[in-house]
């Protein structure tokens, strides 16, 4: 057990927080749920990212990445977090889709993909729930209808994040007629294609942060299935293994915001009982625990492990830790919580009420929370189901 | 940045695991209860010739130099098995603070052979094994002494955990009996090897509520196929889960000492004592009432893990030290590891 940085591990850093001070706007970008202008805001930077082959650290070189290992992308996470660069709005794609295709897709799948993905070309949106399917994804009713080889789409998907301004998404379908588990695929569409009908749900505060969208004869070439026909529910557990595990929700988030929050709570001391001083220090310790547990597991990935139903427990983890780290920020900020515009003292730039609406869906999407107990409960300890 | 045991580290803790699982069943734990005696001899024995005792004191005092980590793993299992002899504060806590201190009328050598030196810190005003004990290591101000145990008196006051004997002790000092002074990090140690214990102790809770729960029948059914009991189930493994990290860092940083060091000390100790308080009172509520019997074990487990949740620091006084160094020292995504921090 080594916990200090090799000096490679050092200089890598270094590197990173470079480009970062040089690189990051100065400025918050718009939000890219709010307006096009502020989605092709996060897009060039995801440009500019790609540029400097910051695009998707982790990935092979071919495809623009650098194919560091585990623990330098944890590196990497912590400096994009400490510079405050914009969150990535293409995280469905690099985080979800891109592990997803490295596995499972074709060799031309991979060239079309991958390339234009790290680079912001294009950006994905997860197109997998619906009407009636949450959690249950295997309720899926959408359908894949071969014909010659295309597939003809038809149904509808709901909940799809950044899916109003994204450019394509990836979703799962089942062959008329199959039940369950069985005859589903994943498959790749461009949200431009005819018979796609977007519709944007607004959330509580208005932003556009997920769609409807509607598929109506929608035709794709057979090429753009990932993974074998039939084989859709197999591929999209490896995904949802992905976006439950390491990669969707990087410690170093929780770490800044701690961080912001002890700030915060330095500046505002004076008129708050000690209580909240613990509570802060709870959260700061959440999110060490988080950045600890998610070093254990990269240490041990790197060794040849494998992640199992333990990543379930990453997810109930980092979903309340965020809520509880933003309900005490907004007790600190007391009668001024609930202005939308508010006054933070020494950060005016963070807005914990954005923060704390956003946390309040983390223990909904990836899977609810209550899913993942279950997971934990029959997968990992064995328990037997209902 | 390797934040793993090694090959050997685990495979050492797996033969201690073992040997310990084997030999501390909750039978195991009744029946030593029935004979009135203090200790298992013969597992006393096996501990002693497996070498875990001297594992941490330095090689030039006999013993095998290793670390915190070396042996973090075997204090999880001993929690795991709620083990009643007193290897964990021996071997991490006695016998490295022995090896430090400048004069130990021979009791360094004692101790590497199985003799009990039981430890009067002041933030435990009971002192533990006290009874068993051949010497004990006791403070008067900055200064240390060891006292054999024929020199004190000692008064027995009763824990709810029966494996628990702790006395007051009454003794006076002298200068024969100085041995040097300061605990330096004998706290911390004892905070530490705690909630590594905790964590066993959780995991054990756990997986008791777990074969019970599919095994007990309601309603027709296993009531751990019902969600409300999976969840609360699940919902203590989060926190063993998070736990664990924890105190496996902690293990690693303790030597350096400083306070980033000393805060991850009491995160593990406040962070694994939550985890063992959740799982044992959950696991009382999977039992149902037979939850609150003496005839089912799991009372052992939770009588363990309350004792050592208030032993060697509460967690108030150890979110005291946390709120410290939030307060002074760098916080942030870059400020994880306490070697970052000065």
């Amino acid at each position: 057990m080594k916990l200090d940085y090799t000096p490679d591990q050092q200089r890598f850093r270094q590197e990173v927080r470079s480009w970062m001070t040089a690189n990051v706007p100065p400025a918050r970008l718009p939000s890219f749920d709010l307006t096009r202008e502020g989605f092709e805001a996060h897009r060039d930077w995801e440009r500019k990212l790609s540029e400097g082959r910051w695009g998707m650290v982790t990935w092979p070189e071919a495809y623009g990445g650098r194919e560091l290992d585990l623990i330098r992308w944890l590196i990497f996470e912590e400096e994009y977090y400490r510079a405050g660069a914009p969150t990535r709005v293409n995280q469905n794609g690099i985080f979800l889709l891109g592990p997803t295709l490295m596995e499972f897709g074709t060799d031309d799948q991979k060239a079309r993909f991958l390339t234009r993905m790290a680079a912001g070309d294009d950006i994905w949106a997860q197109a997998w729930s619906e009407p009636g399917a949450g959690s249950d994804l295997a309720a899926v009713r959408s359908t894949c209808t071969r014909d010659g080889d295309e597939y003809v789409l038809n149904g509808q998907k709901i909940w799809s994040s950044r899916a109003v301004f994204a450019d394509w998404a990836f979703g799962l379908f089942r062959e008329p007629g199959s039940e369950r588990h069985k005859g589903m695929s994943l498959i790749l569409f461009p949200l431009d294609a005819p018979g796609v009908t977007r519709r944007p749900i607004a959330r509580m505060d208005g932003e556009l942060v997920f769609a409807e969208i509607f598929l109506d004869n929608v035709r794709v070439p057979v090429a753009d299935r990932l993974g074998d026909e039939g084989q859709g529910w197999h591929v999209c557990m490896a995904t949802a293994g992905f976006e439950r595990g390491l990669m969707l929700r990087s410690p170093a988030r929780y770490q800044m915001a701690a961080s912001k929050l002890a700030a915060l709570y330095e500046a505002n001391k004076k008129q708050l009982p000690a209580s909240v001083g613990e509570r802060v220090a709870q959260s700061w310790m959440d999110a060490e625990a988080y950045a600890l547990s998610i070093y254990s597991t990269a240490s041990r990935l790197e060794a040849g492990g494998t992640i199992g139903p333990e990543s379930s427990t990453n997810k109930i983890f980092w979903s309340e830790l965020d809520v509880a780290l933003h309900q005490t920020a907004l007790d600190i900020l007391g009668s001024r919580a609930e202005l939308v515009a508010q006054d933070q003292g020494n950060a005016p730039d963070d807005n914990w009420l954005d923060g704390y609406i956003f946390a309040l869906a983390g223990p909904i999407y990836a899977g609810s929370n209550e899913i993942q107990r279950n997971i934990i409960a029959e997968r990992m300890l064995g328990l037997p189901r209902a | 940045m390797e934040f793993a045991f090694t090959d050997d580290q685990l495979a050492l803790t797996q033969a201690a695991r073992e040997m310990l699982v084997d030999s501390c069943q909750p039978a195991d734990l009744r029946r030593l209860l029935e004979s009135d005696e203090p200790r298992d001899d013969a597992r006393w024995s096996t501990i002693n010739e497996m070498g875990l005792i001297g594992m941490l004191a330095p090689e030039n005092a006999g013993g095998m130099g290793m670390t915190l980590v070396d042996f973090i793993g075997i204090a999880e299992a001993a929690g795991y098995v709620a083990l009643p002899e007193p290897l964990i504060e021996l071997a991490g806590v006695t016998l490295p603070l022995l090896s430090r201190l400048d004069e130990t009328r021979g009791w360094l050598e004692r101790a590497m052979a199985g003799a009990v030196v039981a430890i009067g810190h002041p933030v435990n005003p009971l002192v533990a094994d006290a009874d068993t004990a051949d010497a004990l290591l006791l403070g008067d101000g900055e200064d240390l002494h060891l006292v054999e145990r024929g020199a004190v008196a000692l008064t027995r006051t009763e824990s709810f955990d029966p494996f628990r004997r702790l006395y007051a002790v009454e003794w006076t000092p002298s200068p024969a009996t100085k041995v040097g002074s300061g605990w330096g990090d004998t706290a911390d140690r004892g905070a530490l090897l705690a909630a590594a214990q905790m964590v066993g102790l959780a995991q054990r809770c756990i997986n008791m509520a777990v074969a019970y729960a599919k095994d007990r029948q309601q309603f027709g059914k296993a009531i751990g196929s019902t969600q409300a009991v999976k969840h609360m189930i699940a919902s203590a493994q989060v926190k063993v889960e998070f736990a664990k990290p924890v105190v496996h860092a902690a293990a690693a940083e303790l030597p350096l000492g400083t306070l980033a060091a000393r805060a991850r000390v009491a995160h593990a100790k406040i962070a694994a004592g939550e985890a063992a308080d959740v799982a044992a009172r959950m696991a009382v509520q999977a039992h149902g009432a037979m939850g609150m019997t003496w005839e089912v074990d799991l009372h052992f487990f939770l009588k363990r893990a309350m004792a050592l949740n208030y032993a060697w620091g509460t967690a108030a006084a150890h979110r005291e030290t946390v709120v410290e160094r939030v307060k002074t020292l760098r916080t942030g995504p870059d400020a994880t590891f306490a070697s970052e921090l000065a």
